[in-house]
């Protein structure tokens, strides 16, 4: 009784640690919260802090009248998803083999598979330019998802998965009259839905936010993604307004920051689970 | 009968292998060996086609005060994010791992810089770091200091990039740890409290000793990250003022795609993949020897 009295009592030391706490996560949102202060103020408050401001929604306007940024969205939105849907299928086919099916030469083939955890499509732009130069695929979409369909990293996640999932179901398929890909499709694809949850949602943040590579492979408005789009729109020698470029920043970061928001719990939890396997 | 079956799974394992083959292959084999042999000819021109000149590229390298620059900032800008992300980010995870009130507006604060692409972080981070307008400069001239270019010093670019890449990798790394603290029994606390152990004991001699295979992994990571993110020098600095913040891989794209050399590109790739290369060895022998801890 006495012991556990002591423990509740609430210490010094814990007010303390939960005071650094929030203290930290001031200072750690502080900088998102100023890009929202200057996005909905006019220039002249951008620094200054009077709360009797008036709150306006002109930077947007400025913002999407001087860039395609709802284009520039769509683009975004349209790579993501088929990203999305070309991974799990080349993965999930990919990872069913390596689990599954001890070929002739398995090992070395995903040893080499491994090597693009390491070496990622972006440290080759020079020689995937010209490979997709080579194939008229320059400023595409399929040109900026091509070398990201295969992914190491899904075909590893997944294999992992589909390894745990118990022979004797599968036994149990197939002697309902189930192959291959009836197996596939009824045993493993369905018990693997927390990992393609947690892949699913690491791809996203990925490759909504990836920069480099579209930016080398792209060079109009058509098919430019949000990244691209904002890294033109903010380079300093464009010389836009600081509020406007506010505004811009968080109608890009909008529509990710707005899902991680709503399923904080499932994003954090999907990269936990993609970075343990 | 036997045999028919064995072959089968042969071919269907190739088969269904095959798709991700062809492009892996095609985006990551074929054009890692293909830089190995571009970086061996000369860059090609309309009039001179491109030649074999074996090392000469590599010698070029070895003249190149750039490379040489790049290098040391890369390492650098490694040595300036790593240990400040890693031990923030054990901070927030021993944080937010307690019942505190609001744990999970806190344990948001601390990752949302995570999902935001750099390109954006670097929009809202060039607005504080621009001299007179700026944000740091405001608040510094309340106290009378004079103003100051962060980004345009050669002297403060790299410190600057380097605070801003922390703040948005501290609570990506967290995660793993937040992960690794819950599978660690809490009876060893309760131990370590009985047996009078301070908190700062208990970190030191428990936690931190079962943290050690996460903080290898997270420290892999952020070591290949430190390489591959060069996102924010096209928003705040283009690698300058004469190159003080320019990273390899930004350096390989100014030379193939700002002065059109692909080969000296090729043999700046080469460097870098040396690099990944030699990391994948350590990864190897240190979660190797992570097997016989356990």
């Amino acid at each position: 009784m006495n012991a556990t009295k002591t423990r509740r009592l609430p210490s010094v030391a814990d007010a303390l640690e939960t005071t650094g706490a929030w203290l930290l996560a001031i200072v750690w949102v502080s900088p998102l919260l100023y890009a929202f202060w200057a996005a909905f103020h006019g220039s002249e408050h951008a620094i200054r802090f009077d709360l009797t401001a008036p709150l306006t929604l002109d930077n947007f306007r400025a913002a999407l009248s001087q860039a395609p940024f709802l284009r520039y969205g769509l683009n975004t939105f349209a790579l993501v998803t088929m990203l999305l849907v070309a991974q799990f299928v080349i993965c999930t086919l990919a990872a069913y083999a390596f689990a599954r099916y001890s070929f002739a030469g398995s090992r070395l083939a995903f040893a080499l598979v491994l090597v693009q955890l390491m070496i990622t499509p972006e440290i080759l732009i020079v020689e995937n330019y010209a490979t997709l130069a080579s194939l008229g695929l320059v400023d595409t979409l399929t040109g900026i998802g091509l070398p990201y369909m295969a992914s190491a990293f899904g075909i590893f996640l997944l294999r992992q998965t589909f390894k745990s999932t118990p022979k004797e179901l599968e036994e149990a398929a197939r002697l309902e009259g189930c192959g291959m890909f009836g197996v596939l499709m009824r045993v493993y694809v369905p018990l693997a839905r927390p990992t393609y949850l947690a892949y699913g949602l690491v791809s996203i943040s990925h490759h909504w936010n990836n920069f480099l590579w579209p930016l080398v492979i792209t060079n109009s408005v058509e098919v430019r993604p949000l990244t691209v789009g904002l890294g033109i729109f903010g380079a300093p020698e464009s010389g836009v307004d600081w509020s406007i470029v506010s505004a811009a920043t968080l109608l890009s970061v909008a529509p990710l920051l707005i899902a991680f928001l709503l399923f904080q719990r499932q994003f954090v939890q999907s990269f936990m689970h993609a970075g343990i396997k | 009968m036997l045999r028919h079956r064995d072959t089968l799974r042969h071919v269907y394992g190739w088969l269904l292998l095959t798709p991700a083959a062809i492009l892996l292959v095609a985006f990551t084999h074929y054009p890692t060996v293909r830089t190995v042999i571009d970086s061996l000819f000369s860059k090609g021109s309309a009039i001179r086609p491109s030649r074999f000149i074996g090392m000469d590229n590599y010698r070029a390298l070895l003249d190149d005060p750039v490379f040489w620059k790049v290098l040391v900032n890369n390492a650098w800008f490694a040595l300036g994010t790593i240990p400040t992300s890693i031990i923030l980010a054990i901070v927030m995870a021993l944080l937010v791992n307690r019942a505190i009130p609001g744990r999970s507006l806190v344990r948001m604060a601390y990752f949302t810089p995570t999902i935001l692409p750099m390109i954006a972080v670097a929009n809202i981070w060039l607005f504080f770091y621009s001299p007179d307008i700026g944000l740091i400069d405001q608040i510094t001239a309340l106290f009378g200091v004079s103003s100051h270019n962060w980004l345009g010093d050669p002297s403060t670019v790299l410190p600057a990039i380097i605070v801003m890449t922390v703040w948005k990798e501290a609570g990506f790394f967290m995660i793993f740890y937040l992960a690794a603290l819950q599978n660690i029994a809490p009876e060893l606390r309760e131990a370590a409290s009985l047996e009078g152990a301070s908190r700062w004991y208990y970190f030191r001699r428990v936690l931190f000793p079962l943290l050690m295979p996460t903080t290898l992994f997270v420290l892999i990571n952020a070591v290949l990250n430190s390489f591959k993110l060069v996102d924010h020098l096209f928003v705040l600095t283009k690698g300058g003022p004469d190159n003080a913040s320019n990273l390899l891989l930004y350096y390989i794209f100014e030379s193939a795609f700002s002065y059109f050399d692909a080969t000296y590109a090729a043999t700046l790739t080469v460097i870098l993949l040396l690099l990944l290369a030699l990391m994948a060895l350590v990864q190897f022998f240190l979660l190797d020897k992570r097997i016989h801890y356990r």
